[in-house]
């Protein structure tokens, strides 16, 4: 019953941060828990206010559907639902759900014994979505600052928002996530490519070792940061990536207000230059 | 309470260096230059041993070459801030090698002219197309794969659409990317403005899903091996061909949270194709702009992807249609 060979002797009672037994079983292959119940009560409650909203509004093409945030006039507060007020609920609903899978992350953690990276990581990603709706929109004095929930919505928001800056990519925090987004997938497209070439080398060949994989990439690059290291570096590339996209969106207006390009102006006017 | 979670190395055992897996051709081991040492620093992350590497003919070939493109670039910096040393790190992000004007189309032009841009790009270019042969010839000197040269080939594919491909097919050199830290993000704002912006691109679309794809699957693979690295989930390759208990608790982490699990080796073709795919979507997106498609938005309104917005300011024509007609003065408000 959607149990792999060897899964029934680490299903175990334990480990659970709240509710004790309560919650400590299965549905087919999902673990439940208290914070599964949770996670389920705000995905359900949020996709079902995206999908009412959305029949309120002038399409079903998947693309153009909008849910946007209120008008700037409601600052802070609260808006009727037709007017942003679906949008909060839902933006609440989503953190309620992203903190429970978080939670839900840590007590199968802990019932597999293994140690708190995977939620520790998806933490960075909640984190820039809670600076994209929440703090900044607060650093800013309206809601109206967040991004609207739908495909092309989404995209205009990005595009509007940058160019309110002028160029974006001048904004050094970007430049530097962007580089790390690009670092990141050069990485991991390395580390793919080893695993797999190592484990499939191909004809006649027998499969390698990691000593084959540490002296490819010293012939190749002089360095091989080696199987842990890769692993390590790896997740300090990506949760780097995603730390500066949030620390580049949410200086951009509470703490720079005018074109990026400008910003530079400090670096060409050092007295050193003289 | 708090527990190790293997984020640095705490101890470091330092054991004698390492030359490297035995080649064939006993001369060959001789072409591994730069005696090992260790760095301790380096040792806290991962591996402490620096070294050594094979360069060979290609690899010194790949470098001359591209030394020869990198300070050509420097040399053009250097003569545009008049060889002051101080200029050229203050404009250092200002300064540009840009490719010739429009009116050259793809012939030679002088040297001053954006005849060094050609100059720097041949050079690099070949550079790269070297190294990516040293990648293979490595791979396969150690009786490995060549999975490593056919992802290097799709990031390969990306630049020589921007710099050599689409230009050509356009019938002139302008159109390819400049050599300058602020010019080619320059480059990157004009190329999607002047094509209706390139967020209605789908391939745009694809190729940034598996850019921020890459960096999740990343993170959750990075994180899930050494949150199991107390059971040796490092040592991918033995867990591969003889699963232990560090791969079923990685591979039901993710069944029990999300309902499905790659295994260790799956896991690692998802890696490859979400990564490869990121340049090669990139490269069928860039490809297509101003040689298929020549306004993003306006194909996206044509196939009801994007919502037509009212003209609120009157009819204008798009200013890059019709370059040759007279312009259309937008109707008085």
């Amino acid at each position: 019953m959607a149990m792999l060979s060897f899964e029934r002797k680490y299903r175990v009672r334990g480990g659970t941060l709240l509710g004790g037994d309560l919650f400590d079983f299965w549905v087919g292959p999902f673990y439940v828990g208290l914070f599964g119940v949770t996670t389920i009560f705000f995905a359900f409650l949020g996709t079902a206010l995206l999908l009412y909203a959305a029949s309120l509004g002038p399409t079903w093409n998947i693309w153009q559907i909008n849910i946007a945030p209120p008008d700037l006039k409601y600052g802070l507060g609260l808006a009727p639902l037709r007017e942003g007020g679906f949008w909060q609920i839902i933006t609440v609903c989503a953190l309620g759900a992203f903190g429970s899978w978080a939670l839900r992350e840590v007590e199968i953690s802990r019932k597999l014994g293994m140690g708190y990276h995977v939620p520790f990581a998806y933490g960075f990603a909640v984190l820039a979505y809670f600076t994209l709706e929440v703090v900044r929109p607060v650093l800013l004095g309206a809601w109206g600052h967040g991004f609207p929930y739908g495909i092309l919505s989404h995209l205009d928001w990005v595009s509007n928002v940058g160019y309110q800056f002028l160029h974006f990519h001048y904004n050094p925090a970007h430049m530097i996530a962007v580089s790390l987004f690009f670092t990141t997938t050069f990485a991991l497209a390395l580390h793919g490519a080893l695993i797999l070439s190592s484990t499939n080398p191909g004809v006649g060949e027998v499969v390698k070792s990691p000593e084959h994989e540490d002296t490819f990439f010293r012939d190749i690059i002089g360095y091989s940061v080696g199987t842990l290291g890769i692993h390590r570096l790896g997740l300090f590339l990506a949760l780097a990536a995603v730390f500066f996209s949030a620390v580049c969106i949410v200086i951009s207006g509470p703490f720079w207000t005018q074109g990026w390009p400008a910003w530079w102006g400090w670096w060409l006017r050092l007295p050193i230059w003289a | 309470m708090a527990e190790y979670q293997n984020l640095f190395t705490q101890v470091q055992v330092e054991g004698p260096t390492y030359m490297g897996v035995e080649l064939e051709n006993p001369h060959d081991n001789g072409e591994r230059i730069v005696p090992p040492f260790h760095l301790h620093l380096a040792g806290r992350l991962g591996n402490a041993q620096i070294g050594p590497i094979y360069l060979g003919f290609f690899g010194v070939a790949a470098c001359v070459f591209f030394l020869i493109g990198f300070t050509s670039i420097g040399w053009n910096y250097l003569v545009q801030v008049n060889y002051s040393p101080i200029q050229f790190v203050r404009q250092l992000f200002w300064l540009s090698v840009d490719p010739p004007a429009p009116s050259w189309g793809l012939h030679l032009p002088p040297m001053n002219e954006g005849g060094w841009w050609l100059f720097a790009g041949f050079f690099i270019t070949l550079s790269i197309l070297l190294w990516w042969v040293r990648t293979y010839r490595r791979a396969r000197a150690l009786g490995m794969g060549t999975h490593v040269s056919w992802a290097f080939a799709g990031a390969i594919w990306l630049y020589l659409v921007l710099g050599l491909i689409r230009p050509v097919l356009l019938g002139r050199w302008s159109e390819a990317v400049p050599f300058g830290i602020f010019s080619h993000l320059d480059w990157t704002t004009a190329f999607s403005l002047r094509y209706g912006n390139l967020f209605y691109n789908p391939f745009h679309m694809l190729s940034i899903a598996f850019l921020y794809g890459s960096v999740l699957l990343f993170a959750m693979h990075a994180a899930t091996i050494l949150a199991v690295s107390r059971f040796g989930g490092e040592r991918e390759i033995e867990q591969i061909v003889d699963r232990g208990t560090a791969s079923e608790r990685a591979a039901l982490f993710w069944r029990w949270t999300m309902g499905f699990n790659a295994t260790m080796e799956s896991i690692h073709r998802w890696a490859w194709w979400f990564a490869v795919l990121t340049c090669v979507t990139g490269g069928i997106g860039i490809l297509l702009t101003g040689t298929v498609v020549d306004n993003w938005y306006l194909w996206s309104v044509k196939h009801g992807v994007a919502p037509s917005y009212p003209e609120l300011w009157g009819h204008v024509v798009d200013p890059a249609a019709g370059q040759s007609a007279p312009a259309v003065v937008p109707a008085a408000q």
